[in-house]
C-alpha cells in the first residue's frame, strides 16, 4: 500500500481529468458531454480521497468533500437530463450546435 | 513490486482505458457502457484506498443512479444504434494538443512539488465517525453543508419536475382531440353505442 507514492494516484486522476476534457471538447452531443463532466467530477473525487489518505490520515475532510460532490453531481445530472429532454421536445435534436437560441 | 502495487496499476489502466473509450467511441450506447466500467473502476480504486464507504456510495449513486438515468435519456432522445458523426479533424487535433499540453503541465507541477511525507498512520474511515461528524454542530462539523445540500436536492427535484413537465395549456385540447380521434377510429360495425347512457359506453363484440 505505502509503496505507491501519492504522485502516482495524482497522475491517474490528472489523466482521467484530461480524458474527460478531451470528451468535452470533441463531443457535440449533450448526453456525451454530460458523461465527460461526470468523468471530470470523478477525477476530482479521487484527488480528494488520495490527499486525505496520504497527507491527513487522522481527519475526514476529503471524505466529506467527496460525499458532497457526489450528491451535487447527482442533482446536476438530473437537472441536465430534464433540460435535455425538454430541448429534444422542442428542437428534435440534442446537438449543442442546434441549440443556438435561448428561448424556443 | 508487491501485489498491492500491481492491483493499483491494473485498476488505473482499466479506468483510463475505459474512460478513453467512453469519450472516443462513436456509438452513444457503448459510450454509456464504457462510462459505467470507468465508474466501477473508480469504485475499485476507492476500495484499494480503503475507503469502503465512499466506494459503496460511488457504486450506488453513480452506477445505480446516474448511468441508468443517462441510459434512459439515450433511449428517450435518440436511436441508440445509430453512429454519431465523427468530430471534425481540426477539432480533434486542437483538442488533443490542448489536452496533452494541460496534462504535461500538470504532470510537471505534480512531479516537482515536494509533498510532505505522511506520518504513516493507518487511514481508517468508520461509517459511525462519518455520521457523527457530518451531523455535529461543533467547529469541525458538517451540519451546515448537509442542510444546504438537502435544500439543493429539494430544489433540483422540483426544478426537474417543472422543466420536464409538458406545457399545461396544450394539455386539455390535446387529450380531447385524441379521445375524439379514438371514437372516430373505431369501426362502426363492431361497436354498439347505447344512447340512453349519459357517457358513451362501448361494447366491443367478440368475433
Amino acid at each position: 500500500m505505502n509503496e505507491i507514492p501519492l504522485t502516482h494516484v495524482l497522475y491517474v486522476s490528472t489523466a482521467l481529468f484530461f480524458i474527460g476534457m478531451y470528451g468535452l471538447f470533441t463531443r457535440r452531443n449533450m448526453i456525451t458531454m454530460l458523461m465527460s463532466i461526470e468523468l471530470l467530477l470523478n477525477s476530482v473525487n479521487i484527488n480528494f480521497v488520495a490527499f486525505n489518505k496520504y497527507l491527513y490520515p487522522d481527519k475526514l475532510d476529503g471524505v466529506f468533500f467527496t460525499i458532497f460532490i457526489i450528491t451535487i453531481a447527482a442533482a446536476e445530472a438530473a437537472v441536465a437530463i430534464a433540460i435535455i429532454i425538454n430541448l429534444y421536445r422542442s428542437h428534435k435534436s440534442i446537438d449543442v450546435e442546434d441549440a443556438a437560441e435561448l428561448k424556443w | 513490486m508487491s501485489a498491492s502495487a500491481i492491483i493499483f496499476y491494473a485498476i488505473s489502466a482499466f479506468v483510463l482505458g475505459a474512460g478513453l473509450l467512453a469519450v472516443t467511441t462513436t456509438k452513444i450506447f457503448r459510450s454509456a457502457i464504457w462510462l459505467l466500467f470507468t465508474l466501477v473502476g473508480i469504485a475499485g480504486l476507492y476500495f484499494w484506498m480503503q475507503v469502503e464507504f465512499i466506494a459503496a456510495v460511488q457504486i450506488v449513486v453513480y452506477v445505480g443512479g446516474i448511468v441508468v438515468l443517462i441510459i434512459f435519456s439515450i433511449f428517450l432522445t435518440q436511436e441508440s444504434g445509430k453512429e454519431m458523426p465523427k468530430p471534425k479533424m481540426s477539432r480533434i487535433i486542437f483538442s488533443v494538443l490542448a489536452t496533452i499540453f494541460g496534462f504535461g503541465f500538470t504532470y510537471n507541477l505534480i512531479s516537482n512539488y515536494a509533498f510532505p511525507v505522511a506520518n504513516i498512520k493507518p487511514f481508517v474511515v468508520s461509517v459511525s465517525e462519518i455520521g457523527t461528524q457530518m451531523l455535529s454542530t461543533s467547529e469541525h462539523g458538517y451540519i451546515l453543508p448537509f442542510e444546504v445540500v438537502s435544500m439543493l436536492l429539494l430544489a433540483a427535484m422540483i426544478g426537474c419536475i417543472v422543466i420536464a413537465m409538458k406545457a399545461p395549456e396544450q394539455k386539455p385540447s390535446e387529450t380531447k382531440a385524441s379521445t375524439e380521434e379514438k371514437f372516430d377510429d373505431v369501426p362502426p360495425s363492431s361497436v354498439v353505442v347505447i344512447p340512453t347512457v349519459s357517457e358513451p359506453l362501448l361494447i366491443i363484440e367478440e368475433v
